[in-house]
């Protein structure tokens, strides 16, 4: 019997399939035609053609953020691959499961400066979680199988594979040889707690008089959310989320006391400060939460429970460091806290929530709707309720994604999409078309600013081609408003490049690219005009909300002070 | 503190280029780096000699462990260890006054004249970087230093304690 042989370009694509891949984001050119043709030529994998590599790489990455699964990005070499680069960075910074392959130059020409040559695997060294440069055919599918195992495992991140276009063409060929069960030798990740250190935890859990749990995004990627919710009942303690981390546990949850940070709510910020104990569960003490590192709650005793042991002890000194999954090590808390029959401690417990609701009467997450101008706070609370909080909510970067954090409370793990870690302006509308894809019957926001929608704008015409009906709401403030901010606070209010002058007229470009445009400018017809927007089903709405442009964001920390030093509003202090 | 990192890793293309890349893009500092295959040549093992506090250190070891192509690190100063470098060293010899000084202190360090040109000693000495620091500083007073190359440091642990893959 003979072998069946197959191109390097087959046994991409054969790979993919069998690895269950739906859809891979792409753009194609010189030395990936040979994919593409071997694309063109199955049904197993759809190829979603972008207007642009960054907008394909954002696109895996919110299809990955809402599904829990391997986002799949294919670019040719050259300015396709280096068009990758931001988003790479971006899933890197918020551990994000994707596979980007990268076409190559053929074998023979590598080193030659030859036209469309780019060293990829070098250029993304410092944003991946490992990378590999292909050389023959036959290792193809196996390449292709450990970059997923790899992307999606431990402290899940994005793989890079540099296929040279010689290994890719017919006159090449070789066996299918396909193994999913990945094994790797010098990549074992630590899933379980170690039991000393379980038992460590629950010891200071247990004696704890004021407990915070303060959980991020690894509990949204170990799907931890509802062990996280048991644990924080079961222990009736105060959680707050990291902006990677909301809807860890429900935002209307009465244990939620809101996200955490330099736009966190005062009695989240409060309580950290304050506390006794405080179990970190898939955070990491990321600068935008500590504030200043030197005076970061002093008192307490940090228990810091990560996949990732550089996490631990990295930026804040952790007393007892617990290296796991933390799904598996909420588990093992919850056994732990059983075993030691653990029951809340009802008068220290009343004590603690009696001073987190004084903080919380603050009411430091609020604004104030006068005069005729909308209030940008005001958009996010109408999408709210247009869409009863259930909405996949991806947003760009800027005001309106510190809005959004604090507005929508999230119910749902997963459902908010944002860029936290490296702060990539251009991923909303992207992201939001990936998570489309997914879940073709919810609502989809891209919410955004006059700034961030144009860094990936093209990509209306990709919505219109694969029609994928999203809401963006932007939040037009004629400004780069998080800038102008900063700009007020800190430069002496001199606006140095943070205006949009010759704004595009939204509506009509929305309407160009054959979508629904929409302009609110007016405070009376803002629900109404964003409830008609949600109930247009199979077109894209594109709604321009002329905001305040002279809005804030608060509470705000203090530079260089301690967590819990902010500002409440302009020019007052908590 | 000077510290010896021991890193056994996979003996692939770039896994090098990994190593020096972290140790750049997060600021730690490397004194020295020597890099070969071991006994078996899918492993590769590299020294490096570095410098940083405690917390440095512990996050250095916890980077390096983090590469997928790691399989282990070991601080070497941790404990009982042996270091050597290795020092070529080229001289000036010219006269009969300098080539028995040269030989004189080559004799003294317990290094070897590996070379012999008109005007020229090649030395070779291996020991820890004191040794070499000084052996250098010695000759310098004598003779003029032509040349020099020193290897980077590789070290193994004392005893049974051993940097391997389990079998």
């Amino acid at each position: 019997m003979t072998k069946e042989l197959f191109s390097g370009a087959e046994l991409v694509v054969k790979a993919l399939s069998a690895l269950k891949v739906k859809y891979l984001f792409g753009y194609p050119g010189g030395t990936v035609l040979d994919i593409y043709d071997a694309l063109f030529r199955q049904n197993d994998v759809e190829h979603i053609l972008v207007r642009h590599e960054q907008a394909a790489t954002h696109m895996a990455d919110g299809f990955a953020r809402s599904t829990g699964e391997v986002g799949v990005v294919l670019a040719t070499s050259g300015p396709g691959a280096t068009n990758c680069i931001t988003g790479i960075a971006t899933a890197y910074m918020d551990s994000i499961p994707m596979v980007v392959l990268s076409g190559q130059v053929p074998t023979g020409l590598i080193g030659d400066d030859a036209f469309q040559e780019t060293d990829i695997v070098g250029c993304s060294r410092p944003i991946v979680k490992h990378s590999f440069n292909c050389r023959n055919v036959v290792d193809i599918p196996n390449t292709i199988a450990k970059a997923f195992y790899i992307a999606s495992t431990g402290r899940p991140g994005p793989v890079v594979i540099e296929l040279p276009k010689d290994i890719l063409m017919p006159q090449y060929t070789a066996e299918y040889v396909f193994n999913a069960d990945v094994k790797m030798r010098s990549y074992n990740p630590t899933v379980t707690g170690h039991h000393r250190q379980i038992k460590k935890a629950v010891q200071a859990i247990t004696k704890a008089k004021k407990l915070v749990v303060y959980s991020g995004g690894g509990v949204i990627i170990a799907n931890a959310a509802e062990l996280l919710t048991e644990l924080v009942e079961k222990l009736n303690a105060p959680v707050t989320n990291t902006l990677m981390g909301l809807g860890g546990v429900s935002g209307t949850h009465d244990n939620f006391i809101g996200m955490l940070g330099m736009h966190g709510s005062l009695e989240a910020n409060k309580a950290m400060a304050n506390a006794d104990v405080i179990l970190a569960l898939g955070a990491r003490f990321d600068d935008r939460v500590t504030n200043n590192v030197k005076k970061f709650c002093p008192d307490a005793t940090i228990v810091h429970v990560d996949i990732d042991p550089t996490s631990i002890s990295k930026t804040i000194n952790a007393h007892i460091p617990v290296v796991g999954l933390v799904d598996i090590v909420i588990k093992q808390l919850l056994v732990e806290l059983e075993d030691k029959q653990f029951t809340v401690n009802k008068a220290e417990n009343q004590l603690w929530w009696q001073q987190i609701e004084q903080w919380r009467a603050v009411n430091s997450v609020s604004y104030d709707q006068t005069g005729d101008k909308i209030k940008p706070q005001r958009v996010i609370e109408s999408m709210y309720k247009a869409t009863n909080g259930e909405a996949y909510v991806c947003s760009d970067v800027g005001q309106h994604q510190m809005f959004a954090a604090q507005y929508y409370p999230f119910a749902k793990p997963r459902q908010w999409i944002n860029s936290g870690g490296l702060g990539t302006m251009g991923f909303g509308l992207p992201a939001a078309m990936g998570v489309k894809l997914a879940f073709p019957g919810s609502h989809v926001i891209c919410i955004t600013g006059d700034g961030s929608i144009q860094m990936n704008i093209q990509e209306l015409s990709t919505c219109l081609q694969y029609n994928l009906p999203v809401v963006i709401i932007s939040l037009n403030n004629r400004s780069l408003g998080m800038v102008r901010q900063w700009q007020d606070m800190v430069y002496g209010g001199r606006h140095s490049s943070s205006y949009m002058e010759s704004l595009p007229d939204f509506v009509k470009l929305a309407e160009s690219y054959g979508h629904v445009g929409m302009q609110i400018n007016n405070l009376e017809e803002l629900d109404e005009k964003i409830k008609q927007a949600f109930a247009i089903k199979n077109r894209l709405v594109f709604v321009d909300v002329l905001v305040d442009e002279s809005e804030h964001v608060y509470p705000m920390q203090i530079r260089t002070g301690a967590i819990d030093e902010m500002w409440i509003k302009k020019g007052v202090k908590a | 503190m000077r510290r010896i990192l021991a890193i056994l890793l996979e003996n692939e293309a770039g896994s090098l280029s990994r190593i020096v890349g972290l140790f750049s893009q997060r600021a730690f500092n490397i004194e020295s780096l020597t890099v070969a295959p071991t006994e078996d040549d899918t492993l590769s093992r590299i020294t490096i000699v570095t410098k940083g506090n405690d917390k440095i250190l512990e996050q250095i070891v916890k980077q390096v462990n983090k590469l997928i192509d790691v399989i282990k690190i070991t601080d070497l100063t941790e404990r009982s260890h042996v270091e050597r470098e290795l020092l070529l060293i080229k001289v000036l010899a010219m006269n009969e006054k300098s080539r028995s000084e040269v030989m004189r202190i080559t004799d003294i360090f317990r290094g070897s004249v590996i070379d012999i040109g008109k005007q020229v000693y090649t030395i070779q000495l291996t020991g820890n970087a004191d040794k070499i620091n000084a052996f250098i500083t010695t000759l310098a007073n004598e003779t003029e230093i032509i040349e020099s190359v020193r290897s980077g440091c590789v070290g193994i642990a004392r005893g049974e304690k051993a940097l391997r893959i389990k079998q």
